[in-house]
């Protein structure tokens, strides 16, 4: 079932195998705290990343999307499904097992600020897990503390500083060495730019990119951001209330999106082309309480082209084209209007071509 | 509507609705006086909406909170300039006078709709206060008021949800509510802060859009503050680029996307991932903002710009006139000319 579900399966085995992950947190209600329904954050979840690959996240708030990546972690435990680290069932390992597991697996957080311990040094920050995993001690794990900040970026002496010392593109350079300091298979990251400015966020991007090319582990990337998706995914999952609703291949669902509510992410992005807005279809209103989600197909009430099956009867996940694509009416929506690739302005990419020159050059011969 | 008497007719309908010259504001701390707004001018036509862009810290929230005098006063300080609303320096009228001129004809929304709404009233009580603190005494009439503004933001079901608290109401509900909030007043210049920073993209999209409807049907003008250069791009007439609290370039919203010429601006263009296109690596710009506090001689983008010179480190650029409606801060500006 899980290999069927990742639309490019790689030929390497997959260094996570998620398979119908479900997680609903209980909401108590009346006088006497009794059981008053609950939020279905996230329901029958299914998909795969193969070693060194990355599988992007998509949607928007409430959707389910951090408490999947904290579910992989087991940072919350999953209601049900499986989760499988190197082919290892981490939901039901003893909690020594698990922690020996999440030596392979590591977070990047949203928030640089309240992710990093404000009373412990970088030094402290980075050595607490090498210690803790065993990866090195005495001399050789001072070594790797300044290895890493060197990885990320970062100089030798940032080591004796504070989290306060620091900038956010900064902070979440040393959120990302700590990550990388049990070398994982896999680093879950949370929103890890949508905190930080365009000209920061580009550096990070880059960042995680190189590091991927370097080590080689994979990433889920969590984002509400599609253009930032789109730049680093490989892969990609939409969902929506707390349920896939499609995934394919990077290139193919920005292409060639299969689902209304893809479509009404890509159309909504706004786009830094003048006068790119018009004739975007409209979605009306905000997305539905999680906690009483509409019938048959949660996005209908907010989806142009919903008819009366749509609110009876919820599609499933399947195949269609090069994608996996939970709407009825998905072969119609693969024939509408993709969006166009706009060519950027001469004058743009002339200037822009005079900068990097200049700063090539500037990189060739070393500043005085 | 709430026009008092002693402001003077608008003469020429061309002439600016919002001038701000020269502004500087400063914020005096522990560690130094810190220069947020520094010799920042700009003019907002009647009618159009002005987007000033740039990343935190360049002083664009500093400045829309300067235009409304809504900045505290120890730390901060004006330390010059002069901010002309229909040719009246608003910086030198009462606080009363001041009172009277926001959330009556000069509107604003902030970033963050769930903390600029008070939670212990329903949302109709605080469209209704505002009504009544510009003027309008008949409650019943200003219930209606408040009813039809919900209804004109689009809120659904306005003649029940007046009598909703802001908890009830969704994040976009709530930037609806606080653009009602706004524009109750008929405003001519409404400030945007980030309006859709916090809100969801399909959301955001709703808002821009009615935002954009807004401002034709009721002619206001619009200064919207955002780091987004697609938010820009849609909304906006003119723009204005911030670094380091100054100015570096003012343009056409369709020439500064065609042309952009301070090196900050094409280094914040070619930063933004594209989702039109696959891109293999994003361009950064490197280095980061110069402390605030730090008095720098020359241009303060210098240190982080690959054409910079000494002359760049020594002498600031001024903010020249390059066409009509635009203005650069760069001495290599236009940057082809100096490619060898």
């Amino acid at each position: 079932m899980s290999a069927a579900a990742s639309p490019a399966p790689s030929s390497k085995a997959p260094v996570l195998e998620v398979s119908h992950l479900t997680k609903h947190f209980p909401v108590k209600g009346g006088v006497f705290g009794r059981k008053g329904g609950s939020v279905q954050a996230v329901t029958d979840v299914t998909f795969s990343v193969a070693p060194g690959e990355t599988l992007a996240i998509v949607g928007e708030s409430g959707c389910g999307k951090s408490t999947t990546g904290r579910a992989l972690l087991r940072l919350l435990e999953p209601d049900s499904g499986t989760v499988k680290l190197d082919g290892e069932d981490i939901t039901a390992l003893s909690p020594s097992r698990l922690q020996a597991a999440r030596r392979q697996m590591q977070m990047v957080f949203q928030d640089p600020f309240g992710s990093l311990n404000p009373r412990m040094n970088v030094r402290e920050t980075l050595m607490e897990p090498i210690l803790l995993h065993g990866v090195a001690t005495g001399a050789a794990a001072e070594k790797r503390v300044s290895d890493l900040l060197k990885t990320v970026g970062l100089n030798e002496f940032h080591a004796e500083r504070f989290p306060h010392e620091f900038s956010g593109g900064q902070r979440q350079r040393i959120c990302i060495a700590r990550a990388l300091s049990t070398r994982p298979r896999l680093i879950v990251c949370d929103e890890p730019v949508s905190a930080l400015d365009v000209s920061v966020q580009a550096q990070i991007v880059n960042l995680l990119q190189d590091l991927q090319r370097q080590f080689g582990m994979a990433y889920v990337f969590i984002s509400h951001d599609l253009a930032v998706v789109r730049h680093i995914a490989r892969r990609v999952a939409v969902m929506y209330l707390g349920r896939v609703v499609e995934m394919a291949d990077a290139a193919e669902i920005f292409a060639t999106p299969r689902h209304p509510y893809t479509r009404a992410l890509i159309a909504a992005a706004p786009k830094p082309v003048p006068g790119a807005t018009l004739g975007r279809e409209e979605i009306k209103g905000d997305a539905p309480s999680a906690l009483r989600p509409p019938s048959g197909c949660a996005f209908h009430p907010r989806c142009p082209l919903a008819q009366d099956r749509c609110r009876t009867e919820r599609p499933e996940l399947r195949q269609v084209g090069g994608a996996m694509t939970a709407c009825h009416f998905a072969e119609t929506v693969a024939t509408m209007d993709a969006p166009a690739e706009t060519e950027r302005p001469a004058t743009l990419l002339r200037r822009l071509d005079v900068l990097a020159k200049a700063r090539a050059a500037a990189a060739a011969t070393p500043a005085a | 509507m709430t026009a008092k008497a002693s402001s003077p007719a608008p003469a020429d309908p061309n002439a600016p609705l919002l001038e701000v010259k020269n502004l500087r504001i400063q914020f005096h701390t522990e560690s130094g006086v810190f220069r947020a707004v520094d010799g920042v001018s700009f003019s907002v036509r009647r009618g159009a909406t002005l987007g000033i862009v740039g990343e935190s810290g360049c002083g664009k929230s500093v400045t829309s909170l300067g235009i409304m005098r809504l900045i505290a006063q120890p730390p901060g300080r004006y330390a010059g300039g002069e901010v002309l609303f229909e040719g009246r320096d608003i910086l030198k009228i009462s606080e009363k006078e001041m009172r009277g001129l926001r959330g009556g004809r000069m509107g604003m929304i902030f970033q963050e709709p769930m903390t600029s709404l008070n939670p212990v009233y329903t949302i109709g009580d605080q469209i209704i206060e505002s009504l009544r603190a510009h003027g309008v005494t008949d409650r019943k009439a200003a219930r209606k008021r408040a009813i039809e503004m919900l209804d004109l933001v689009k809120l659904p079901s306005p003649e029940s949800r007046v009598d909703d608290f802001p908890h009830q109401l969704s994040g976009g509900q709530r930037q609806r509510v606080m653009i009602a909030l706004a524009l109750v007043n008929d405003p001519e210049l409404l400030i945007a802060d980030e309006p859709t920073t916090a809100l969801d993209v399909t959301v955001q999209a709703q808002i821009l859009e009615l935002m954009r409807d807004l401002r034709e049907r009721t002619g206001s003008a619009i200064v919207l503050i955002t780091h987004d250069l697609g938010v820009v791009a849609e909304t906006c007439d003119d723009v204005v680029v911030m670094y380091a609290g100054q100015v570096v370039e003012k343009a056409p919203v369709a020439e500064l996307f065609a042309g952009p010429q301070h090196p900050y601006t094409l280094g914040l263009m070619a930063a933004v991932p594209r989702l039109d296109a696959q891109t293999d690596r994003l361009e950064t710009i490197p280095g980061s903002v110069p402390p605030p506090y730090l008095q720098l001689p020359g241009c303060r983008f210098a240190s982080r710009c690959p054409l910079a010179t000494d002359h760049c480190r020594a002498a600031p650029p001024p903010l020249r006139e390059i066409g009509p409606g635009r203005a650069v801060a760069c001495w290599k500006a236009p940057i082809e000319e100096i490619a060898a």
